[in-house]
This record gives structure tokens, sequence and C-alpha cells, in this order.
């Protein structure tokens, strides 16, 4: 080892592992968006707007998870109503 | 017929203009009729870093809308016989290309040419969807960066998913992938990501690695694409390239930070 790596190690890692590590995320996040069909933030869309009707909901009331396996698709929805609500209904 | 290979990147600015125009001249230098199209209308510069603004009349879009035809439109290079430029529009928006439009553009030049370069814009949006959508190969620009990484793989996305070959269940898009402004000392010091950490990601072919150079500003600025300045570590490093991509096998160069003086090596042990 040179004198230089020696006084190099004791620095802390560089930046790039950083990169490379909100990278690999990143990228994956990305790819398993990628395979969605395009019509999905639509129907999250419309849905909510139906809720709405009815109920007094925030943007987030309504999640749409999409997953691929091997044969088939599945679509996950998830409505959230407020606890002030349920009474009612 | 002419293999058509897009220059594409997704981010702006990582070096796509530069490499369409390398790429180009290093294919008509070896003798292989080519001609570079510059599908980034409204922001046209290919020909500036072709060195051929001051002969341009007519462009893509004009051919498209059939105001004049192909050899009014091309511009041959006046240092390489089996070179011509087909330059953008700086007047019309992205919309003008169509896909019927660009599909005959290239049909008619692909019977009388072996390459067909496509220098695509920035952005995933329809300029860029009109420059891969006809590619047989794409060369994904990458610089060693976060956002320019990510937004490769964007690309590769829409590679495989959006261009005719994928439309049509043909064999997919040959993908490259070519890491540009790379800093063997700043990814010595951990400051950059690596070859190998870009390849880790995106697993692409690698086709080159260009570093980062002082000589492509020089080229620019005098509108002579930076292949034909063979003393140039970033000339060379394209002139493997265009070697590689004919099918030569060229060890990569300019990966490790060039050996400096006798008192460097000294410390480095
Ligand atoms: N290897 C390199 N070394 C140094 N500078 C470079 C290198 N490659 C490109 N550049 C510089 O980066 C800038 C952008 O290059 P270029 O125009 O080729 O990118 P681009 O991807 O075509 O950009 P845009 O997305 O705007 O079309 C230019 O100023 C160019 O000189
Ligand atoms: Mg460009």
């Amino acid at each position: 080892m040179g004198l230089l790596d020696y006084f190099r190690s004791s620095r802390p890692k560089g930046s790039a592992s950083v990169a490379k590590e909100r990278l690999q995320i990143l990228v994956a996040h990305d790819r398993t968006q990628r395979g969605r069909p395009s019509y999905l933030p639509k129907l999250q869309q419309e849905i909510l707007e139906v809720i709405r009707k009815y109920v007094e909901v925030d943007m987030n009331a309504v999640s749409v998870k999409y997953e691929q396996e091997d044969s088939h698709e599945v679509l996950e929805l998830n409505i959230v109503l407020p606890d002030t609500v349920q009474g009612r209904i | 017929m002419a293999r058509i290979i897009v220059i594409t990147s997704g981010k702006g600015g990582v070096g796509k203009t530069t490499t369409s125009a390398a790429l180009a001249m290093g294919l008509a230098q070896r003798g292989h009729r080519t001609v570079v199209i510059d599908f980034d209308v409204g922001l046209r510069n290919l020909d500036l870093i072709m060195g051929c603004e001051r002969r341009v009349v007519y462009d893509f879009v004009n051919v498209i809308n059939q105001e004049a035809n192909l050899n009014q439109a091309l511009i041959r290079d006046k240092r390489c016989d089996n070179l011509y430029v087909l330059p953008a529009s700086q007047t019309r928006d992205k919309d003008a290309l169509t896909k019927e439009g660009v599909g005959r553009v290239l049909e008619e030049l692909a019977h009388g040419y072996d390459f067909i370069v496509c220098d695509s814009p920035a952005g995933i949006e329809h300029g860029a969807t009109m420059a891969m959508y006809y590619a047989d190969d794409a060369i994904v620009v990458t610089n060693p960066e976060v956002s320019s990484v990510r937004d490769s793989d964007r690309m590769l996305g829409i590679l495989s998913s959006k261009s005719r070959r994928a439309e049509s269940n043909e064999e997919p898009i040959r993908e490259f992938l070519l890491l540009t402004r790379y800093d063997p000392a700043r990814v010595e010091k951990g400051e950059m990501l690596s070859v190998d950490d870009v390849q880790e990601i995106l697993s692409l072919t690698l086709i080159g690695v260009i570093p980062e150079s002082k000589s492509v500003l020089t080229a620019s600025n005098s509108g002579v694409p930076v292949v034909l300045d063979r003393e140039s570590d970033a000339g060379k490093a394209y002139s493997d390239t265009v070697a590689r991509y004919l099918g030569d096998e060229v060890p990569h160069r300019f990966l490790q930070v060039e050996k400096k003086g006798f008192l460097k090596r000294f410390f480095r042990g």
C-alpha cells in the first residue's frame, strides 16, 4: 500500500457508493411500475370520483396495487373511508 | 437495406449529438454510406457539430411535409464522401414529426445507405419516441450520474415496449451502453460511479467509454466531429466505439488514471 492510499482509506467512503445504492432502489421501483397497464391512473381517479359522490375522502383514499404473477395479474383496490362516516352507511 | 441506429438517453445534455456526429463520421470513414438525421426539431444543433450549418436549405420537416425532396435536403459532408446530414428544422415543433412521415423518409433512405444514425432529442416524449420507433439498434448514452442512469433505464423500458420491433413482435432492438464524460480520477476517489457500477445496474452490452475531455469542446467550437481528432482521448475512444459497433474486439481504453511521473508512482507504491 502506498503512502497516499494510507491516508485515503481513513477517509469516509465516497459519494459514488451512495449514488449506487440510491440508483438500485430507484431503478427497482421504476421497473415494477413499468409493466403496469396505462389505464391504472385513470381508473384510480374515476373510482375516487365515484366515492366522492357519496363520502368525503381525500386524494389518498383510493390505492391501486397491481401485480403480475406467472399466469395472471392481480389488481388490488384499497379504499379507506373516514371513521365518522362508518356509522351512517 | 440500411441499419437504423438511434442515439438516445432520456436525460438531456449527456452527449447524444456529440456521439451521433462521431459515430456517423466513423462509420462513413470506414467506407459505409451513412446518413445522420437530427430529430431535435426546434433546437437543431447537429449541423453545428458537423460544421455544415451554413449549407442548410431544406430540413427533415420539409421532407416529411413533401415541401422538398430528400436530395434537396441532404447535405454531403465535405470531409467524407460517404456521409450525409439531414438537418432539423429550427422553426417547427416536434409534433411536426409523424410516425408515417418519419417512416416514409427512413424507408426511402434505407435503399441508398448502409447506416442511418438518428440523433434523438432529450426526454421521453414525442420527439424521442419518434427517433427510436424504427430503430434496429440503440446506443444509450449515459453519464455516470444518478439521474442519467435512471433515465437510461426508463428509456430501455420504452425501447422494449414502444418501438416498431416491439409492436410487431420482431426481434427486439439491440441495445448498447455508451458511458460518456467518464472521469477515471474521480472514479478512483470514489466520487463518481464506475463503469462496473453502471453496468451492474443497467446490464447492457458496453460499447464504449468516452472520457471527459477538453477536446470535445474544441471540436464542437470548430464544427469537426471529435472522432476526427486522432490525437485526443475522446477521439480515440469514439473511434474504438465505432470499431466495436462494427464487430471488432477492441479493449477499452481510458478507464484508468494515466500514470503520472516518478513521484506519484513512488507514493502509490
Ligand atoms: N466526453 C465529453 N467530454 C467533455 N464534454 C463533453 C463530452 N461529451 C459531451 N460534452 C459536452 O456536453 C455538452 C452536451 O453535449 P451534446 O450536445 O452532445 O449532448 P446532447 O445529449 O445531444 O444534448 P441535448 O439533450 O441537449 O440534445 C456539450 O457542451 C458537449 O461539448
Ligand atoms: Mg443533442
